[in-house]
Formats: structure tokens, C-alpha cells, sequence
């Protein structure tokens, strides 16, 4: 169980210098190694990935390599990493074939960890981004979860199983080892940079509803989990925590946010069968949305708040932000500069003497991100 | 309204399975992670443009069937008379336990009302259901709107301790509603005294309740196994209107008097508190006297009744 300090905020950690962030090139690892550029506390920041990043990085070193952990611990050792963040973690069945999701999010997660112990791994926190699928959604759950609840019932898709084998991982690598372990549990997220079943369901002119149930849905904006995973980099707060705005919208409640309309076209027997030809007219349904879309899913997130952490969005305010989003996407299409990687071009910025440093200083760092600060 | 809970989670105590869930830390099922005054700072604040709150009650669809179906039982049709409001806390959390009959119980609804009509603070009542209604469409939409809450351990414990509401449990859960009319009025096991648990984990005040009339509204012939198999449905009664008049005569009340009596609140935190929760022989020791008071109650009630219909 997590210890409080006696304000019952977690104490700032000055032990965080060199980081090394898993998952480089996922959405999560880009935002966050971002984040962490800013931040002068940090020394070094090394991001490993088996593709090249999608963001533009200043000071990040990446280094390309699968999940093998005798690669991964030389990295560590080499680089006398103190703080490692796992964003790899697949949630979305439809980002990833089954054997390839198992593959990064269950011997993915058992190499890193494997990289990261030893009695002489210079490690001494990781944190691990997870998902609240963990706790899955059934029609007896409590109407909200919190941390210290187990999975009431066995998990129901591959990739539910496969986060739940992960977490066990991680829980058994943090009774083994003297690191400080934090898991942050994320809740379905929003916002105009990710893609996953919901931002895809709510993008549809129609947003499909399973005839006769209205679930309880919790969400979080995608800008609060990066901030989350900054913040448990920053502090002391081993333990699991629940990461998911304030409020709880029901689903014809969060379809009206967006001023779009509800279709109860899913039966609500047999919805599994009716995924399949409507995964052929376009709309794909995740396996693990399914029983979301009947039963829902709350969680208690004030473990988290009572860190000191303070979310920047409510469900509401995250799901009316992902409306204007997505009413402003068809105008916007095509503006914004893709990046692409080019390991001559980032060598060149990076260690060339004729580049000019100080100029180059604070290009690459996302303008608008607001640093909670220490 | 409400389907009584779940005759295999009658207890609000949690399930071996779910003990086994739990983390070993100091052993306590539900163990205070900070002090009250925190948790309850840190609950999201009720955003002011929504039409729902967290548990996914709606003000509008409550507001509209209490203006309604509601008002017309419970001041017509019933023609509801209530005692002892006063023993409902004006604030902080507690419990109300009542006994339970029908077929589709109307007690619950009219136990609503009287707060609301009567109460000097009427506060919001939480009615807690079988989590079955979840899994059936339809219901699973309606139920939660007018303020019915899964009967989950952890669900009640939020409700009492954290938010400090009124929460209304049926201890007796379906085996209070599908008891005969041959058998009226006599009380079925309180289950577990799980309800007792809770509240003594939450120290919220136990409010005993007495509803006489619900038994006479919806007189149960019989029960019919075979369709009951035959249609899924928790259980198939045969009652004046159903099924004759087809799923509509669930709501066939005959126009019985109700008479409700809140009786005096019993203080948990007299019994010991959270810390007594544990103690079994305590639970089950509570569970029986209210229990036993509950009858006697009853037993006055109908013995002092002149007519079922005119009261």
C-alpha cells in the first residue's frame, strides 16, 4: 500500500536525471520524451523503439532495437539510467494483430523488466503506463474501481489477458526488486492525436449504441495522461493509480457533447456477430469496446489527486474539446507538417560542432505544452 | 420499481472471490486509505451543465416520473401515510432497511416519495438493486436514471461514507418478493447482515423501515418454475393482473392503503464503528434485532389495521 508524506502529497523526487523512455515512437513515448526535454533536472533522456519516432525530439537520443533485454540492460547500465517509463503498452486491438500485441505487451514488458533488474541495475523507479481494461467491465462491477480492486472476472479478449499477464509482471517484478514501482491505470482517452476505437466510433456522423443500454463511460484527455506520466516521473508515489478525468458521462450524454446523434443499431444480443459485417462496411469495433458499450466502466481516480496532481480536463471538458476537434478537422486537413525521421539529419543536429547551440536551444520543444513544473 | 437484490448477493459483505482480490495490507476489506475529510475533498465536484451525475441518475427522468406515475400511487392510488419521518437523518450518510413485497416491489418508490414529501431535507434516496437489471435491455438504460445503484459492497460504501447519502437496502431481497400472499408480513433470512457490515464500515446511522399495504397492492398466487425457465425472467408469478394483462400487469396494483413507519435510527458508531465490522457474531447479533423490530412493527401495524384498502 502507498505511503502519503504527511501533507499526503507525494514528495518531488530530485533523483530523476537520466531517463530512459520505452515505446519512443508510440504516441505516449513522443509526448512525454517532449515533455521531459524541457526540464533541466533531466541530463540525459534515451528512447528506444523497434521504429523510428514520430516527433520531432532535440535532445532524446533514440536508439533503435526490439524488445531484447540483453540489449535493453546494456543500454541501462551504459547509461546509468535511475528511471525508466514503459509506454509501449497496446490498448487497442485494432492498432496491432493479436500475436503481435502479445508479443510487445507481455514478453515486451517481461524483457524490459528483466533489463531493469539485477542487484547492480542502476534503476531505482520504473514506471509503467497501463490501462483501466485492466479491471475489464462486466454487468456486476462496482460503479467504480478503485486501485486495490482485482479483475472481478477472468479477462474476456486476448488483449485484455495480455495487460492483465503484463501487470502481474510488473507487481512481481516490484515485490523482487528495490525499485520504486508506479503503475499508472489509464482510462479511455481523448483528444485530436489519438486513434483509438472511441475517437473512431465518435468520429462517425451517427455514433452506434447498443439498443437499450446507456453505459457509464470515463475519459480522459490525452494531454492529462502525459502530464500523469511527467508527474510520477517527478515524484514519489510508488503504487497503482487510477488516471481518469473527474465525472462519469453516460454515452448519450457524451454523443450530445459532441452534438452528434446516437443510432441504437447494435442488438443487444449477439453484438459480437453483428461486429464482424460491420467491421466490413468500415466501422471497426474493438473485441474489448463490446461489453464497454453495455456495461461501462467508472473508476475512482482520487488516489492520484491525492498525489497533488490536478487533471486539466473533466470528462465533459475532454469530450466537448474532442467535438470542437473534430468539427474543426475536415478544415484543418493537411496543415499541420507531417515529421519524419532522418538518423543523418537528427546525428547532424546532435553532435556536428558547426551547429550553434544556442540557437538551436528550445526548437523541437512543443510551444504550446504548459510544464507542471517541480 | 426496484428488483430486490440478487438472492446469491443478498450479503453487501463481499464474496470469498472477492476477499481473495483484496490486498493483504492491514486486512480490512475496504481499508480507509486516508481520512474521511480528504476523500470526500478530493470526490469530482457536480459539474453545474450536466444532466446526470456520476451514477448516472437524471434529475429530469426522476423529476418526471416523480410528478407523475409516482405522485399518482403514492397520493391516489395508495394514498400513502407516513410516521416517524423525523428518524431519517437530515444529514450524513445512512441506511434504511425495509422489508420488501410484490412483485415489482412499489415500496421502494413510495419510501422515495415520503422523503421527498415529507422529510424536512428531502434528500435524494439511492435504491439498491440486483445487479441483474444491468445485463437486460431497456432496464438497464431506465434503472439507473431514477436513482437505483448496483448492490455492490464497494457501491455502498461510496454512497455512505465518501458522498453521505441516504441509501435504502432490502435485506431480505428476493426472497421477499417471491414469497406467497399466503405469507405476508412474515419477514424472510436478512441475509448475511452484510447491510450491517456496510454500515458500520461507513458508521452511518441504520434507519429500520415498516411498509405495510405493499403486500396487498400485488398478492402472489403463485410462482411458475416452468416459465420462469421458459422466459429467462427472475421468477414468474401469478398475481390478479399478471400475466393476464401481459408484462403491463406488473403494474397492476390493487389500490391497497400503505402506511410506512420510519423507526428509530440505530447508531453504528455506538456499536463500535468500523472497527466492529468484523466482528461476525456482532453483524449477525444487529441483523436479527433489526430484524426482530422490524416485525414487531409490522405485527402492531397490521393488528391495529381496520381495512387492507381503507386503512
Amino acid at each position: 500500500m502507498m505511503e502519503l508524506s504527511s501533507a499526503g502529497r507525494a514528495a518531488p523526487d530530485p533523483g530523476t536525471r537520466r531517463v530512459l523512455v520505452t515505446g519512443l515512437s508510440t504516441y505516449w513515448g513522443g509526448r512525454l520524451a517532449q515533455a521531459l526535454e524541457s526540464f533541466e533536472q533531466i541530463e540525459a533522456i534515451v528512447g528506444v523503439d523497434n521504429r523510428e519516432p514520430r516527433r520531432e525530439l532535440e535532445r532524446t537520443e533514440f536508439v533503435k532495437v526490439s524488445n531484447q533485454h540483453s540489449l535493453i540492460q546494456r543500454i541501462v547500465r551504459a547509461a546509468e539510467i535511475d528511471t525508466v517509463i514503459d509506454t509501449r503498452l497496446v490498448v487497442n486491438s485494432l492498432g496491432a494483430a493479436p500475436r503481435a500485441a502479445h508479443e510487445n505487451n507481455v514478453i515486451g514488458t517481461m524483457n524490459i523488466l528483466a533489463a531493469c533488474s539485477g542487484s547492480d541495475s542502476p534503476v531505482r523507479k520504473f514506471i509503467f503506463k497501463s490501462t483501466s481494461l485492466y479491471y475489464g467491465s462486466e454487468s456486476d462491477d462496482p460503479a467504480f474501481f478503485t486501485e486495490q480492486m482485482r479483475r472481478p472476472h477472468p479477462p474476456r479478449t486476448a488483449l485484455e489477458r495480455d495487460v492483465v499477464d503484463a501487470e502481474a509482471a510488473v507487481d512481481d517484478f516490484a515485490q523482487k526488486n528495490d525499485v520504486a514501482v508506479t503503475v499508472l491505470r489509464c482510462a479511455n482517452v481523448l483528444g485530436p492525436d489519438v486513434d483509438t476505437g472511441f475517437t473512431r466510433m465518435f468520429s462517425l456522423p451517427l455514433v452506434p449504441m447498443v439498443l437499450g443500454f446507456d453505459p457509464r463511460l470515463q475519459f480522459v484527455h490525452e494531454d492529462d495522461i502525459v502530464h500523469a506520466l511527467e508527474h510520477a516521473a517527478f515524484h514519489g508515489m510508488p503504487g497503482t493509480y487510477n488516471v481518469a478525468a473527474d465525472g462519469v458521462l453516460s454515452l448519450s450524454e457524451a454523443i450530445g457533447l459532441l452534438g452528434k446523434m446516437p443510432a441504437p443499431v447494435l442488438p443487444p444480443w449477439g453484438t459480437g456477430l453483428i461486429a464482424s459485417p460491420l467491421r466490413r462496411l468500415g466501422f471497426r469495433i474493438p473485441d474489448e469496446m463490446l461489453n464497454l458499450l453495455r456495461f461501462g466502466r467508472g473508476v475512482d481516480n482520487r488516489l492520484l489527486k491525492s498525489t497533488g496532481f490536478r487533471y486539466g480536463y473533466t470528462s465533459r471538458e475532454a469530450m466537448s474539446k474532442f467535438g470542437e476537434h473534430l468539427r474543426v478537422q475536415p478544415v484543418m486537413k493537411g496543415v499541420e507538417r507531417a515529421y519524419t525521421y532522418e538518423r543523418e539529419v537528427e546525428e547532424f543536429l546532435r553532435w556536428s560542432p558547426h551547429v550553434r547551440r544556442e540557437r538551436a536551444d528550445g526548437e523541437g520543444v512543443d510551444a504550446d505544452r504548459e510544464p507542471l513544473g517541480i | 420499481m426496484a428488483r430486490s437484490m440478487d438472492s446469491d448477493r443478498t450479503s453487501l459483505a463481499y464474496t470469498e472471490d472477492e476477499r481473495e482480490g483484496q490486498p493483504e495490507g492491514d486486512g480490512e476489506r475496504l481499508p480507509e486509505r486516508r481520512p474521511a475529510e480528504r476523500s470526500r475533498e478530493l470526490l469530482p465536484a457536480i459539474e453545474p451543465d450536466r444532466q446526470l451525475n456520476d451514477w448516472g441518475r437524471s434529475e429530469r427522468v426522476e423529476g418526471f416520473m416523480d410528478q407523475t406515475l409516482v405522485e399518482f400511487f403514492y397520493r391516489y392510488w395508495f394514498r400513502a401515510e407516513v410516521e416517524g419521518i423525523e428518524n431519517v437523518p437530515a444529514e450524513g450518510g445512512a441506511l434504511l432497511v425495509s422489508n420488501h413485497a410484490g412483485a415489482l416491489p412499489p415500496d421502494a418508490a413510495m419510501i422515495g416519495k415520503a422523503i421527498r414529501e415529507e422529510h424536512s431535507n428531502p434528500r435524494p434516496l439511492n435504491i439498491t438493486v440486483e445487479h441483474f437489471f444491468k445485463s437486460y435491455p431497456g432496464f438497464s438504460m431506465l434503472i439507473p436514471k431514477i436513482g437505483c445503484v448496483a448492490a455492490h459492497p464497494a457501491n455502498v460504501h461510496r454512497l455512505l461514507y465518501d458522498e453521505e447519502q441516504l441509501v435504502l437496502v432490502f435485506p431480505e431481497g428476493r426472497k421477499g418478493t417471491e414469497k406467497l400472499y399466503k405469507d405476508r408480513y412474515r419477514l424472510r433470512r436478512f441475509g448475511r447482515g452484510g447491510f450491517v457490515e456496510a454500515a458500520m464500515r461507513a458508521e452511518a446511522k441504520l434507519v429500520p423501515v415498516c411498509v405495510v399495504g405493499a403486500e396487498e397492492a400485488m398478492p402472489i398466487f403463485a410462482q411458475l418454475d416452468f416459465m420462469k425457465r421458459l422466459t429467462g425472467l427472475l421468477y414468474f408469478p401469478v398475481t390478479p393482473t399478471f400475466p393476464w394483462l401481459g408484462p403491463l400487469g406488473m403494474l397492476g396494483y390493487l389500490p391497497a392503503k400503505f402506511k410506512l413507519r420510519f423507526l428509530e435510527p440505530l447508531d453504528t458508531i455506538g456499536l463500535g464503528g468500523a472497527e466492529a465490522a468484523h466482528d461476525k457474531a456482532l453483524v449477525q447479533t444487529v441483523a436479527q434485532e433489526i430484524r426482530a423490530r422490524i416485525q414487531e412493527n409490522l405485527a402492531e401495524m397490521v393488528g391495529r389495521r381496520k381495512s387492507v384498502w381503507f386503512g
